[in-house]
């Protein structure tokens, strides 16, 4: 009965919170948006069983992620909206809505599926934590250090790129020309020409 | 009783309204929130799947979903300030280089 309840009221808030952060206008509004519906996602993973996902989530993602958008958009202007030209919406909304349809008949294909089977099935009398290692070390070993090489590629990657002529100020552009609305229109004309 | 349909169902939905921030979004900022969702729908999939059939790899497979997520936040976060040094806006219209 409470896993019913807390299936339709996670549901529900993670749905109407993803929507605001893809249809917001407010930088601000849709990176908080964003940062609640992954607190409530991992809620569904506890739901689920899987404790120490929920709690990979909760850190990485709500954690690491979030506070490097928070720190991404200190350098962009996040106090005015974001002005977006939309040529067509409506069409938009049409080819999203098909691709909604496909998606959730592909998703739900396993659905009718009669012959799937556990192929590395949970271990029993051990906690989440201790069954995830059991497996990533054993079967999901080269996957897991091949994972940690990346991750430590993204780390140099990312410092590379953004510790690049750091030196002046993005916010203010001291010595570059700011682009203002206008001369943003004129590039935008010379573009369409 | 919630089965792994609602999940199932639900993830697709959510995959859905990522897809369309996706369509839609203009700013690159916004179309990387987008993709966040799109990327934490399927995690609840795989979560939901492994969880019915009794089975860890879609646990495992969600674990590399969120290594390869916080890769390419860094990358891309690193990339969007190169972008915007160069042409000091985010806006889609403006920063594409490609005629056509």
């Amino acid at each position: 009965m409470y896993e019913v309840i807390a299936f339709y009221l996670f549901a529900i808030s993670t749905v109407v919170l993803f929507a605001i952060t893809a249809l917001s206008k407010n930088v601000l509004y849709a990176m908080t948006a964003l940062a609640a519906g992954m607190v409530i996602i991992s809620g569904f993973f506890f739901l689920l069983g899987a404790d120490f996902l929920g709690v990979v989530q909760l850190i990485v993602y709500v954690g690491a992620v979030m506070a490097l958008y928070a720190f991404a958009m200190m350098f962009f202007d996040s106090t005015k909206d974001v002005k977006e030209k939309h040529a067509n919406p409506s069409l938009v909304f049409l080819l999203g809505g098909l691709m909604a349809l496909v998606f959730v008949v592909m998703f739900s294909a396993p659905i009718i599926g009669e012959n799937i089977e556990a192929l590395y099935p949970a271990v029993e009398g051990v906690g989440n934590s201790q069954a995830v290692g059991m497996v990533l070390f054993t079967k999901y070993l080269v996957p897991f250090e091949v994972a940690a090489v990346m991750l430590l590629v993204a780390m140099i990657a990312g410092i590379i790129l953004a510790g690049k002529k750091m030196d002046y100020s993005l916010t203010t552009n001291d010595d570059i020309p700011l682009v203002d609305e206008n001369s943003r229109d004129e590039i935008l004309k010379e573009k369409s020409r | 009783m919630i089965g792994a349909n609602h999940y199932l169902i639900l993830s697709g939905i959510l995959f859905s309204i990522g897809l369309i921030g996706v369509l839609r979004r203009k700013n690159l900022l916004m179309l990387f929130f987008a993709t966040e969702i799109m990327l934490n729908a399927v995690n609840i999939a795989f979560a939901a799947i492994g969880a019915f059939y009794g089975d860890l790899s879609g646990q495992m497979f969600a674990f590399f979903i969120i290594a390869v997520a916080a890769s390419e936040v860094a990358v891309g976060l690193g990339l969007l300030i190169i972008l915007y040094k160069k042409h000091h806006s985010l806006d889609l219209d403006v920063i594409s280089t490609m005629k056509g």
